[in-house]
Parts: structure tokens; sequence; C-alpha cells
């Protein structure tokens, strides 16, 4: 049920991790198929998050035929009756785009930052009673996603793969919630805080904020 | 019945100025085949949580009641009997005796409270036999991989009637594999009359429990509330 499909089209909707185009070459590296085997393959793997338009498919084999990447057998039309295979062009393709890089240079937003560092500039927020709220509800996910590697096959290694991608993602953020914790009630107490914690800076507090959360 | 209570129990180390308050008026409920995580970070309290729930040590206030006997109640020698008899301790290092055999290891604790060496070979055996390894029983612990000193480790803490498992920082200096693999032996301990207690800093292996208890200076701040089934993760709530 849950995929390395399945997880690459759940996680598009935060860094597009894979398109059709790819994902179709990826089936295609398993060997020759037809275009109506292509559509139900795609659809089982992703179906479930993600319902994709029937038409979306045999557009992009046409795409992926016009630029060299798939062959087909005639020239007919793309459609279900059509069998595709892929180029050796489609084929490096594919292993380029395994090796390219994911953008991880220039870090998102990270919400859970931000509510952070605002706990420590409003005042009558106790910032450390924040972290602990974020901390719990992580290692609430850590726990579901546990579970899902507990009940999985024994032999489901991609499922296994998918999951710690997750559990570490969540963990540094478990690391970075403690690290600030543990920084916070390290820092000095100074007397005219407007707050419960937290420090005032000598710059104007807001500003500072909105910078780093840009 | 619970398997382990703690009922506001506070630990004092020292006295006067050098006065440590390792724990404060902390709580703790575990139940018959629930697996429960204390996370914390150093000093928070959580080692020591451990020894007293293990009768290792007195608590300085408050009561322990291990299934449904208060502690306070029973002399050091019943203590240490209640000990070898009902409680399972897997330690950091797995703490192997290198002269003794898998199987001889196991049985230790079995003998040391009087079962006889017979008795006590069986007992060992189907100990090991859960954990996968009854080809291994008659190995040293040098002859043994790093993954089978750990299943050990555990067949020994679970040996005969043990009702409650207790494991501080379980997986040591494993890699995240390995000590996946530790915790999933104790997941799969903690069930029917056996109970679990992991003190661990490691938010991956502390997700391996039904439920995680976060301790800070010597209290217990929070828990998490029983987690929803996998399905919430992907498709109904995408992020």
């Amino acid at each position: 049920m849950y995929t390395w499909y399945t997880y690459s089209v759940y996680q598009l909707g935060k860094v597009a991790a894979m398109s059709v185009r790819h994902a179709l070459l990826a089936l295609l590296s398993e060997g020759p198929k037809y275009g109506l085997q292509l559509r139900q393959e795609f659809e089982e793997r992703t179906g479930e998050v993600w319902p994709l338009n029937v038409g979306q498919v045999y557009t992009t084999l046409q795409r992926l035929e016009r630029d060299g990447l798939i062959a087909s057998d005639d020239g007919d039309e793309p459609g279900p009756q059509k069998s595709f295979r892929l180029t050796d062009t489609g084929s490096t393709e594919l292993h380029d785009w395994l090796r390219t890089p994911p953008d991880l240079s220039s870090p998102p937003r990270d919400e859970l930052v931000i509510k952070v560092l605002v706990a420590t500039r409003v005042p009558e927020a106790d910032v450390n009673e924040v972290i602990q709220a974020h901390r719990r509800h992580v290692v609430e996910l850590m726990q579901q996603w546990t579970r899902v590697k507990r009940d999985a096959a024994a032999d489901d290694v991609n499922l296994a793969l998918v999951v710690d991608a997750e559990l570490f993602r969540l963990d540094a953020a478990i690391r970075w919630l403690d690290a600030a914790d543990s920084r916070l009630r390290r820092r000095p107490a100074e007397p005219d805080r407007p707050g419960r914690s937290g420090r005032q800076p000598a710059e104007p507090p807001v500003d500072r904020t909105a910078e780093v959360a840009r | 019945m619970s398997a382990l209570e703690l009922i506001e129990v506070s630990k004092v180390y020292g006295h006067g100025a050098g006065e440590v308050q390792a724990l404060c008026a902390a709580s703790l409920r575990v139940e018959p085949g629930e697996l429960v995580a204390v996370m914390g970070p150093s000093g928070s309290g959580k080692s020591t949580l451990l020894t007293i729930a293990g009768s290792l040590e007195r608590p300085s206030h408050g009561e322990v009641i291990i299934d449904g006997v208060a502690l306070s109640a029973l002399s050091n020698r019943q203590q240490a009997a209640l000990r070898r008899r009902s409680i399972g301790y897997v330690f950091q290092d797995f703490n192997l005796l290198a002269g003794l055999t898998a199987a001889e290891n196991v049985s230790l604790p079995l003998e040391l409270d009087g079962v006889p060496a017979r008795t006590a070979r069986v007992d060992a055996l189907s100990a090991l036999s859960r954990l996968g390894l009854e080809a291994r029983a008659d190995q040293f612990p040098d002859e043994l991989s790093g993954g089978e000193r750990q299943r050990v480790a555990i067949a020994r803490a679970v040996v005969g009637r043990r009702r409650l498992v207790l494991a501080d920082e379980p997986s040591g200096a494993l890699d995240s594999v390995n000590g996946e693999a530790v915790m999933r032996l104790i997941r799969q301990t903690c069930q029917g009359e056996v109970a679990g207690v992991v003190v661990t800093h490691d938010a991956q292996l502390a997700s391996w429990a039904d439920r995680v208890v976060f301790l800070r200076d010597g209290r217990v701040v929070d828990q998490t509330s029983p987690a929803p089934g996998p399905e919430s993760l992907l498709g109904a709530n995408p992020r």
C-alpha cells in the first residue's frame, strides 16, 4: 500500500520529488509496456493519494516519445494498445535524474523555528512549554511512522527506506528542539524581560524575527 | 493490576548545600503488555527512575508497586528475590559474562534464585529460541556477532517468568538499524503479562513505545496520547 511511488507522489505537494515523466521512465525501465498497462501500474502505485487524470499519462507519453526518451512500435497516436520501451537516451535521462542532487541548499521557511523564535518574544508565553508541545507532537508522529515500519513485511525494504527518511527528518526536529530548549534554559535571566522567559535584545525583536522568517 | 506503579516518587542524593533532587514526585503507571519510553535530557532523572523502578535503589519518598506488591513492605532480601524473579534488565553494553556460554548467561539469574540447573537450562533455551538463537546456545559471547549478543542480553532479561523488562539506553553505541532491531525485540517481548520501560534520549528508539513519557528536572512533565493509525499519515492529511 505504501510504496515508494506513493511516497514520492505524497511528497510532491512539498518538494516535487518525482514527476509523472520520471515515474513513467522508471516503470518502463522494468521492460516494454503497453499504454494501458502503464496507466494501470501508475494508478495502482499512486492512485490512493493522487487520482491522476488519464489523459495526463498519454500526454506525457507523447512528449517523452517526441523527445526521444521512449519509443513505440508503430506510428499510432499514444493510446491503450500501443507498446512503449525506454530508449538509450531515456535510460540516460532516468539515471541522470537519479543522480541529480535535489535542492537542499536553501532551507524552506521552517514554521517550527519561527514559532519558537516568536515564543521567546511573546510576553506570557513560556517558550519551554511551547517547545515541549512541539516535541510531543513530533514524537507522536514518529510513533505512527514506527508503527508503519513495525507492521510492514520484513522484506519490504522500500517501505523501511521511506519510513526511515521520515523518521530521520522528524528526529532532526526533535534534536533541534532539544538544543533550543537547552540553549534557552542556559541564557542569563534579564529582569527587564517582559515575558516569563526570553531576553530583550538590543535590536527591535519583531524586526529580527521577521528577518529570519524571510 | 498494573505491572509497575510509581506513586509520587522523589529521590534526593546528599544533603545540605550538596543536596541534589534527582526525582521530584514522579508518578508513572505501566500496564501489562505495555511498553513505555521515558525521554529526557541527561540529568533529567531518567536513570534514577529506572533504578528505583527496578528496586535497585529505594526512593526518598513515595511508593513503588510491582505486580501489586509495595516495595516498601519488603525487606532487602525479599526485594532481591523479587528482582531475580520478576525483573529483567537490559544494559547499554549488554553485560554478558565472557566465561559463560549464551545459555549459561541466560540461565544464571534463575540459578542464582535457586532454580535447579537442569530446569534453568530448559528455560534459558526456551528464551533463546524465542529470539531465534537456539543454534547459538553453547557459543561464548566472543563467538557471537554484536546482534546475537544483544539478543542474548534480551533473552536473559525475559527468561523465566519475568513480568517487567527495564532497559537503559538499550541500543548503546549501535548504529540505527541494529538499534532498531533491539527495540523491535523489546517491543515483541512486551506483550501478555510482560511490561517494559525503556529510558532513552533517542526519539527514534522511544517511538517504538506505546507511550512516551517526558521527564524534565526529575518531574514527569508530559506524555504522548494514544496515536491514531498509520492511515492518518498518508492521504488523509497530506501536507
